[in-house]
C-alpha cells in the first residue's frame, strides 16, 4: 500500500478536519486563531512535501499516486504561494465585513485539490483532485454572499467549469475504452503501440482532453469564463485564483499529456499550438481595450497562459522546465498584483479602474515601485524575471523548431508592452485621484515588498529557479 | 427454478402480516379523537390542494442540499458491505475514515445551524 | 448481446443534447444544471459500457465516484443559485450580463 508517500496530503487533510471542528467551537472574535493554524498547517505541509523530495519516484496506494522531485516542487510553490496570498487576502477580509474562516477553510481544501492532482499516477485521482479544487473555488467566488456580481461570476464559473469537467471525463471515458486502463503507465504503454495521427478513435478522445484542459488553464477559445470570474469575485478571491490554480493546471497538462500521453505528443501540439497562439493573441489584443484592472489583468492572464501552453507543446525537457518556470514566477507576480489592488481599496471601496491607480507614486512611491516591478515583469521587460521567463520559452519553442510561432510571440509581447506600461504612466505621471492613506499591517508589508524584489532578483539570477525546475523534469523523465 | 423464489414468497408474507398486526393493534389499543386537521391529507409544510406551480420556500432547497451530499455515502456503503469479508480490517478502517469525515462535516453544518428549521 | 457501439451512440447523442441543451437555453439557470448532470450521465454510461465489454471493474468503480462528485456539484451549483436568485430577483440566463467587455 505505501500510504507514506501521500503523507503530506494526510496531514493537511487531518489538520482541515481539525480546524473545520475547532472553528466552529470557537467565538466570533477569536477568528485569527483559525488564520494562524491555517497557516502553520500551510508551511508545515510544506515542510513535509520538501522531506519527501529524494529524487526518486515512487508510486503507491496501489499505483494511483506518486512521489517525485516535480510533485515536490509543485506542491511546495502551492503551499507558499497560498501562505502569501492569505497573508494578503487577510487584510481584505478584515477591512470589510467578511472576516470569516470560511475562506481559509475552502482555500485550505482547494490546496488539498491541488496536491492530489499533482501527486496523481491516475486518470480518477486527476478528475478527483481537479473537482475539489474546482468545487472549493466555486464556493470561493461566491463567498461574498451579498454581492450580486460576486454571485453571476460564480453561476458563469460553476457552468463552464462543470462542462470543461464533463469534456475531460468524456474524454478519459473513450481513453479507456480504448486502452482499458486508467493508470498513467499502462495508459502511456498503449498509446506508444499506436501511430497517433491515423487511430481517429484516440485523436477524438485526446481533442476533448486537451479541450478540458485547456478550459481549466482559461485559454482562447475556451476562455470565456476568465474575465467574468475575475472581476465578479471579491479581490482576494480573484487574487487566490490567478495565482496559485494555475501551477495546478500546470500539474495537470504535465501528468495527463506529457506523462500519461507523451508518445501522442504530435497529437496534442497541433492543438496546443492553436490555443496558445490564439491566447496570446486575443489576450494582449483585448487588455488594451480594458479600464477595468481587475478585467485587463484577466486577459493578460490569458496571454501569459498561452505562453505556458506553448511552452509546454514543444514536449522537450526544457520546454516543461521553461514552462514550469514561466507558471510559477506568473503566480508570484499575479499574486503581488491584485495585492497591490488590495491596498489601494478600503471599506466601502473596491479599487479595481486603472483611474484607481492614478499619482500611486504620490501617495506611496515604495508601493508604486513594487507594482512597477510587477507590471514590468508581467510585461516581460528586463531585468525582471517576466523577462528572462518569457524568453526561456520562446528558446524552448525555437528549439523544437516552431519558427513562425516564436516570432509572433515575440511581437505580441511588444505589443502586450504597452497596456502594462500605461498602467505604470499612470502610475508616475497622473495625478491623484485619491487621497486617502495607503496602509497595511507589518507582515502584508514584508511580503509584498519581499515579492516584488524577488522579481528582480530572480531576474538577474534565473538559474537558482531555472536549475530546480529542470532538474524535476529530469528526475521526473519529463 | 420457481423455488428460487420461495424466499420472496416467505418476505411478502412477513411483511404483508406485520403490516395487518401492526395497523389492526393500533386500531384495536390507540385512542381516537380526530379532528378537521387530524383528518386533513398530509402534506409537509403547505396545504395539500393548491396550484401546483407555487413557489416553495428556498429552505427547501438547503434540506434538499445537504441531503443529496450525506444521501450519496450509501453508494460507496453497499459495495463495502456486500466484500466486506474479503477485505477484512483494512475495508473497515478505511470505512471509518471515510465515515469520520463525512462525520465532522455534519458536525460543521449542524453548528453553523444549517438544519434549523427557524 | 446488445453491440457496443450502440451504448456509445447512446452516449453521444446524450451528451450532444446536453450540449445543445446548454447553448440553446436561453430562459433559466435550472436548465443549465440539468444539463450538466446529463452530460456527467452520458459519460457515465460510456464507462459502464465499456467496463462491461473490457471486463475490467476500473470503470465501474470510476462512475461511483463521477456520481458522488455530480451530486456535490449539484449541491454547490443549488446553493449559488440560491444565493444568486436572493441578490438578483431572477435566474434568467439571458439577465446576467452585469458584467461585459
Amino acid at each position: 500500500m505505501n500510504i507514506v508517500i501521500a503523507m503530506p496530503e494526510i496531514f493537511l487533510l487531518s489538520t482541515i478536519c481539525l480546524i473545520l471542528l475547532l472553528d466552529v467551537f470557537l467565538r466570533e472574535d477569536c477568528r485569527m486563531i483559525t488564520y494562524l493554524l491555517t497557516q502553520v498547517a500551510l508551511l508545515a505541509t510544506a515542510l513535509l512535501a520538501y522531506g519527501a523530495m529524494d529524487g526518486e519516484k515512487t508510486t503507491g496506494l496501489n499505483g494511483m499516486y506518486v512521489r517525485d522531485d516535480l510533485a515536490g516542487v509543485l506542491k511546495i510553490s502551492i503551499l507558499l504561494l497560498t501562505f502569501v496570498v492569505f497573508v494578503y487576502a487577510r487584510k481584505y477580509l478584515k477591512d470589510r465585513t467578511i472576516w470569516v474562516s470560511e475562506f481559509f477553510l475552502l482555500g485550505l481544501f482547494a490546496v488539498l485539490g491541488m496536491l492530489v492532482m499533482v501527486s496523481a499516477n491516475h486518470l480518477l485521482v486527476v478528475y478527483l483532485g481537479l473537482e475539489l479544487l474546482a468545487l472549493s473555488m466555486y464556493a470561493l467566488v461566491a463567498f461574498n454572499r451579498d454581492d450580486g456580481r460576486s454571485s453571476e461570476a460564480a453561476m458563469k464559473y460553476f457552468v463552464l467549469g462543470a462542462i470543461a469537467s464533463g469534456l475531460l471525463l468524456y474524454g478519459i471515458s473513450i481513453l479507456y475504452g480504448l486502452s482499458g486502463k486508467l493508470e498513467f503507465a499502462e495508459v502511456l504503454t498503449y498509446v506508444s503501440s499506436q501511430n497517433v495521427l491515423e487511430n481517429i478513435p484516440l485523436l477524438f478522445a485526446l481533442v476533448f482532453i486537451v479541450a478540458g484542459i485547456a478550459f481549466k488553464f482559461g485559454a482562447v477559445p475556451f476562455h470565456m469564463w476568465v474575465p467574468d470570474v475575475y472581476q465578479g469575485a471579491p479581490t482576494a478571491v480573484t487574487m487566490f485564483l490567478g495565482s496559485v490554480p494555475k501551477v495546478a493546471a500546470l500539474a495537470m497538462l504535465l501528468r495527463v499529456l506529457a506523462e500519461s500521453m507523451g508518445a501522442a505528443q504530435p497529437g496534442w501540439a497541433q492543438l496546443l499550438l492553436v490555443f496558445g497562439l490564439l491566447s496570446v493573441f486575443l489576450g494582449n489584443l483585448i487588455a488594451i481595450a480594458q479600464f477595468n484592472l481587475k478585467r485587463m489583468l484577466a486577459y493578460s492572464t490569458i496571454a501569459h497562459m498561452g505562453f505556458i501552453l506553448l511552452g509546454a507543446l514543444t514536449g522537450t525537457t526544457e520546454g516543461y522546465s521553461a514552462a514550469l518556470f514561466y507558471t510559477i514566477t506568473y503566480a508570484m507576480m499575479a499574486a503581488g498584483g491584485f495585492a497591490i489592488l488590495i491596498l489601494l481599496g478600503r471599506e466601502g471601496f473596491e479599487a479595481e479602474t486603472l483611474d484607481d491607480l492614478k499619482g500611486l507614486n504620490e501617495r506611496n512611491p515604495w508601493y508604486a515601485f513594487i507594482m512597477m516591478v510587477f507590471l514590468f515583469s508581467m510585461a516581460g521587460i528586463p531585468p525582471t524575471v517576466g523577462f528572462y521567463a518569457k524568453l526561456s520559452i520562446i528558446q524552448a519553442v525555437m528549439q523544437a523548431g516552431y519558427l513562425w510561432p516564436a516570432v509572433f510571440m515575440v511581437v505580441m509581447s511588444v505589443i502586450g508592452a504597452y497596456y502594462y506600461l500605461r498602467a505604470i504612466k499612470m502610475i508616475y505621471f497622473d495625478k491623484p485621484e485619491q487621497t486617502a492613506p495607503i496602509q497595511a499591517e507589518l507582515d502584508f508589508n514584508i511580503l509584498i515588498s519581499v515579492n516584488g524584489v524577488l522579481m528582480v532578483l530572480l531576474g538577474l539570477f534565473p538559474s537558482a529557479l531555472m536549475g530546480v525546475c529542470s532538474a524535476a523534469m529530469v528526475a521526473s523523465r519529463l | 427454478m420457481l423455488g428460487e423464489y420461495l424466499p420472496i414468497l416467505v418476505f411478502l408474507a412477513v411483511g404483508f402480516g406485520l403490516a395487518v398486526v401492526l395497523l389492526g393493534l393500533g386500531l384495536l389499543a390507540g385512542p381516537r379523537r380526530p379532528d378537521a386537521e387530524k383528518d386533513s391529507p398530509f402534506e409537509c409544510g403547505f396545504p395539500a390542494f393548491e396550484d401546483s406551480r407555487i413557489k416553495f420556500d428556498v429552505r427547501y432547497y438547503l434540506v434538499a442540499i445537504l441531503f443529496i451530499i450525506f444521501d450519496l455515502e450509501i453508494a460507496f456503503l453497499f459495495p463495502w458491505a456486500i466484500v466486506l469479508d474479503t477485505i477484512g480490517v483494512f475495508g473497515i478502517v478505511a470505512m471509518g475514515i471515510f465515515l469520520t469525515i463525512l462525520i465532522v462535516g455534519f458536525i460543521y453544518e449542524w453548528k453553523k445551524g444549517a438544519l434549523e428549521w427557524e | 448481446m446488445i453491440p457496443l457501439s450502440h451504448f456509445l451512440i447512446v452516449a453521444a447523442l446524450l451528451f450532444a443534447i446536453s450540449i445543445a441543451g446548454m447553448i440553446l437555453n436561453r430562459k433559466n439557470v435550472l436548465i443549465l444544471l440539468m444539463c450538466i448532470e446529463m452530460m456527467l450521465l452520458a459519460v457515465n454510461l460510456n464507462f459502464i459500457a465499456f467496463s462491461h465489454y473490457l471486463g475490467d471493474m476500473a470503470g465501474q468503480v470510476f462512475v461511483f465516484f463521477i456520481l458522488t462528485v455530480a451530486a456535490a456539484e449539484a449541491a454547490i451549483g443549488l446553493a449559488i443559485l440560491v444565493v444568486l436568485f436572493r441578490n438578483r430577483r431572477t435566474i434568467n440566463v439571458e439577465q446576467l450580463d452585469a458584467m461585459k467587455g
